[in-house]
């Protein structure tokens, strides 16, 4: 343990792990890697695999972009235009959902931070795991086929009876959709175990890390609404195989059964999206002000009111799909409530930078970024959830705008904060700030390019999924498309920013934030056990013993100076004298 | 926040691991209690997800029985009540052996959990073996999903090919009935275990032994099963004179069938109808109701506009409809007018009885893909039992997996009575 700068009261610092304590290299080999049960190791490899899948549906997205620079437009030519169209968009959404965000943030970061915020060794079941890592895998791979087969057009909602009759492969889509849900189940059901269940001494729920509520929040959604999907999926490959007559009209099923269905897992699938979100932005932005979070209960009670209120808004993406008028009204009240919780989240981060010490380090440009974005992506999801203007906005850029701003403005950017806030945590290195902030500000500009005039396009009535356009949308569209290029501009930076400080970066401090998380307890990048004994767990949002050490760089815990007597109350009670666990 | 020093009763040594840990205790675990904890909270979310996972089902069976009731109450009549209450039996009797299966676990009685486990095997293998009748006998008659629907009320039971002649044509997939190829994996299983019992028994090793006798047992089980459920089947004439009932039914219904055409010219208004589906017992005589009639008359003029692709479109998806929903009408000139009109006729033809069959192979499909998945674990909880693995402090595994086949049995029993009884 070597001193810093700061004299007074002993300083506690983990110091740095040897090279066969550290989890990156304490075993070698890809074998060592394939097969390890090591949350972490797990946590970096779907952070890898999450990252190629984004890269992917990314540059199919920058295709959609590009062709609709011109209103006839300019990339898909020919007879077959259209149909290009519709395969690359439907593989952009499909890979975007259910590759990309719905494990971006639970199953990398979450793998990486559940056990090591809760001071365990692991998660509950290492070997379901790993072997929630290989489905979301072979989940992939049958997207990959599909892709080559004969692709998909059906959109990534999968909507009867095209589904049903569309020639491209539609089964091996599902097919791999349905094994990705049980990646996503057991992911979900292995972080509420281990919540639940292996919690340290002393951390009571009301002393878990918000990232943690929010985790528990996504996962209840994970394990009650994937089946709902799993069944829906199965029942379309039947019907696709067998002409089962559930959804097909052809044999008298009903088409809106399956939309129904769909849409109960797919609109609670949104919050799977963006509640881990929230919970990141929550640790960025308490961590980055250097002030205790505002509203500790609230903001984990709303992640859980969230999770459950999802399950009653469904219908909202069905309103002209033929509902009665009083079902209309209800779901789209109900929508209504679901904004309450979320307000309460951003109005609770904005009371905790209030008056906080704010550094503006690249995951709070990036927390900052999305509260911007989210409020404005959840404020235009008003327009939608009601009744009249969404008859109006129904099926045009408006929608495609609104749900950007909150995927990819809420849960891209905050996933970017968290990799890069913990990414020093993960990799022990500290990349290049002037970089990171560089990449967060053309992030965030190129994205309101891309998406403000899409707000704009849809209220004038530009219908989404279209390959080709009136003349009088060119000049948005054009803006849209160069904001998407920048935007890719950004994301590339970020990248290179990260991957240059896995070579050239500074070594990283255990605590290099100043946050007082269980994680930073542990040295980075963390053993490969963890910790050595079960951490005693103070508050997690305390930062009054964290000070800054000018000397080494890095933050470090200071016990004060303590009395002989111990009537003098110790600053931290011992595990076995806290009553409420 | 601090890292104090724990006491020294859970210090851990430089590796992470506790050495005194005893080996069924995983190493990220501090108490057996917080193992068992763990896994017994995951297996009811497991549940949980079972259970949300078989609703969707559940709620297609309301929602298609709600629209159709005729055609449930017909087609459940050409379910078995004897073989689904044999298996509802069958079931309930394995959860009473894998709950006794368990408490034995937990009282260490290891003879006594290999024997339950193996009871509540035969168990799953003779529910098997009768679904295998069931199945069989349906597929033979061509009650099958919509899609595939060939069922004739005039000759429910087409001729199977010649039976085979010589020795070796047994073995020819030609003249394989269905029940065949649903027994054949399993035979293949029964040999190559009964294999295994006499080489075990050849070498005289006593752990391989201890595993084969209860799995020969099990996979004989198999086939009592197809025995019990064919003795059940053409014994059982009761079931038999409801089928045919039912068949008589709907054969008087379907005198009305044949007329169609009659049917529409009755209703009039169209000025040619066009049967698109002879098969349909529903006539859709589609238009606005007649208070719209102006409003179509305008559509169908401004659609003559080419510039209004959009009221084109919406005509030809109109149209289309219809046509999907069975009956297309085709006008020279701009009148289509006329009510929904509603032909109640015979419920057994692809589009009718074919979803009530559909729901019916789903739901019990995907419930004996979850009986053989609960076979597979039990294959390994009987292995881990041979080899003596649970003692009183471990005996999770046993506990978990009684609580998937309780949850197994307890779909099958509102399986039996939704599909079988309710009529």
């Amino acid at each position: 343990m070597s001193a810093g700068s700061i004299p007074s009261g002993k300083v506690r610092d983990p110091g740095y792990p040897t090279k066969s304590e550290n989890y990156l290299t304490n075993s070698k080999g890809i074998l060592s890697w394939m097969f390890t049960l090591d949350h972490k190791r797990i946590g970096v490899m779907y952070l890898v695999g999450v990252v190629v899948a984004f890269a992917v549906a990314g540059l199919l997205a920058l295709l959609i972009r590009l062709h609709l620079f011109q209103p006839d437009g300019a990339i898909f030519k020919g007879s077959d235009a259209n149909n290009t169209y519709n395969q690359v968009f439907t593989l952009h959404g499909a890979i975007m959902v259910f590759l990309f965000i719905i494990p971006s943030i639970p199953a990398a970061l979450g793998n990486f931070l559940v056990p090591v915020m809760l001071g365990a060794k692991d998660v509950a079941f290492p070997r379901l795991n790993l072997c929630s890592f290989y489905l979301w895998v072979a989940g992939a791979i049958f997207f990959v086929s599909a892709l080559c087969a004969s692709g998909l057009d059906t959109g990534w909602t999968f909507y009867t009876p095209y589904s049903t009759s569309s020639n491209s492969s539609v089964i091996l889509a599902t097919s791999g959709a349905f094994i990705l849900g049980f990646s996503s189940i057991f992911t979900g059901l292995n972080f509420i175990v281990t919540i639940n269940t292996m919690r340290p001494p002393g951390m009571s729920w009301f002393r878990m890390p918000l990232f943690l509520w929010a985790t528990y929040a996504t996962s209840i959604i994970q394990v009650l609404a994937t089946p709902v999907l799993g069944i829906t999926l199965l029942l379309l490959i039947a019907e696709r195989a067998m002409h089962i007559g559930i959804f097909d009209p052809e044999f008298n099923g009903d088409p809106v059964t399956f939309q129904h269905f769909f849409w109960f897992y797919s609109h609670p699938a949104v919050y799977i999206m963006i509640l881990p979100a929230f919970g990141i932005i929550s640790d960025l932005i308490s961590v980055h002000s250097h002030k205790r979070i505002f509203g500790y209960r609230f903001i984990a009670y709303s992640s859980i009111a969230i999770a459950l209120l999802g399950f009653l808004v469904w219908g909202h993406h069905m309103f002209t799909s033929g509902m009665g008028p009083l079902t209309t009204i209800i779901f789209s009240a109900l929508t209504f409530t679901v904004s309450v919780p979320s307000a309460i989240k951003v109005f609770n981060w904005l009371a905790t930078m209030y008056k906080g010490s704010i550094s503006l380090t690249t995951p709070m440009c990036f927390a900052i970024a999305f509260i911007f974005l989210f409020t404005i992506g959840g404020l235009t999801g008003l327009h939608l959830g009601t009744l009249a203007t969404d008859l109006h906005l129904h099926d045009t850029y408006f929608v495609v705008a609104h749900f950007h701003y909150v995927m990819v403005g809420g849960t891209l950017v905050a996933f970017l904060g968290g990799v890069f806030h913990w990414w020093p945590k993960m990799f022990g290195k500290m990349y290049s700030e002037w970089g990171g902030r560089l990449a967060a500000v053309i992030i965030f500009f190129g994205f309101n390019l891309t998406f403000l005039p899409q707000f704009v396009l849809g209220s004038r009535g530009m219908p989404r999924r279209y390959a080709t356009y009136d003349p009088e949308f060119a000049y948005l569209h054009q803006m849209s498309t160069i904001g998407s290029l920048l935007l890719g501009v950004g994301l590339l930076v970020a990248l290179v920013v990260l991957i240059h400080s896995l070579f050239r970066g500074k070594r990283a401090p255990a605590n290099p934030w100043g946050g007082a998380t269980l994680e930073w307890n542990c040295t980075s990048p963390p053993p490969f056990y963890n910790f050595e004994r079960a951490p005693v767990v103070g508050d997690p949002y305390d930062f009054t013993t964290i000070e800054w050490d000018s000397e080494n760089e890095r933050y470090v815990t200071v016990d004060p100076e303590r009395e002989i007597a111990p009537e003098e109350k110790p600053e931290t009670e011992p595990a076995h004298a806290q009553g409420d666990h | 926040m601090s890292t104090i020093e724990a006491g020294p009763e859970t210090a851990h040594s430089a590796d992470g691991h506790d050495h005194d840990h005893p080996s069924f205790l995983a190493h990220h675990f501090d108490t057996p209690e917080q193992q068992f904890d763990s896994g017994k909270l995951g297996i009811w979310l497991f549940l949980v997800t079972e259970i949300l996972f078989f609703s969707g089902m559940f709620c297609a069976y309301a929602i298609f029985r709600m629209l159709r009731p005729d055609v449930f109450e017909g087609c459940s009549q050409f379910l078995n009540t004897k073989l689904g209450a044999i298996n509802t039996g069958v079931l309930l009797f394995s959860s009473l052996t894998m709950a006794w299966a368990v408490r034995c676990s937990q009282v260490e009685d290891n003879k006594g959990l290999v024997g339950m486990l193996a009871a509540t095997l035969s168990c799953a293998m003779i529910f098997l073996g009768v679904k295998a009748i069931e199945y069989s006998h349906k597929w033979e008659m061509g009650l099958l999903p919509a899609g595939l629907f060939v069922y004739d009320p005039a000759n429910p039971h087409p001729p199977r090919p010649a039976p085979p002649e010589g020795p070796w044509a047994i073995f020819d997939p030609a003249y394989w009935t269905y029940l065949d190829y649903i027994c054949a994996p399993f035979a293949l299983i029964f040999v190559g275990v009964v294999i295994w019992l006499i080489y075990s028994l050849v070498t005289a090793n006593k752990f391989h032994l201890a595993v084969a006798k209860p799995l020969t047992v099990a996979s004989m089980c198999f086939f009592v099963g197809v025995g019990l459920g064919t003795i059940l089947e053409s014994g059982g004439s009761e079931s038999h004179v409801g089928e045919h009932h039912a068949g008589e039914a709907h054969a008087a219904a379907d005198d009305g069938h044949d007329h169609p055409d009659g049917e529409t010219h009755e209703s009039g208004e169209a000025v040619a109808a066009v049967i698109v589906e002879p098969n349909t017992n529903e006539i859709l005589v589609v238009g606005d109701e007649s208070g719209n009639k102006d409003e179509t008359a305008v559509r169908q003029r401004l659609a003559t506009d080419s510039t209004n692709s959009g009221i084109q479109s919406e005509i030809a998806a109109r149209q289309r409809q219809s046509s999907v929903a069975g009956t297309s009408i085709v006008t020279e000139d701009a009148e289509i007018t006329g009510a929904i009109e509603k032909v109640e006729s015979e419920v057994l033809t692809a589009r009718q009885a074919g979803v009530f069959f559909s729901i019916y192979y789903c739901m019990t499909g995907i419930h004996a893909i979850h009986i053989l998945a609960g076979i597979a674990v039990l294959v390994w909880l009987l292995v881990r039992a041979v080899r003596h693995d649970f003692n009183r402090q471990y005996f999770g595994p046993v506990d978990y997996v009684g609580l998937y086949w309780h949850l197994v049995d307890l779909i099958w029993i509102y399986l039996f009575p939704l599909l079988y009884l309710i009529r």
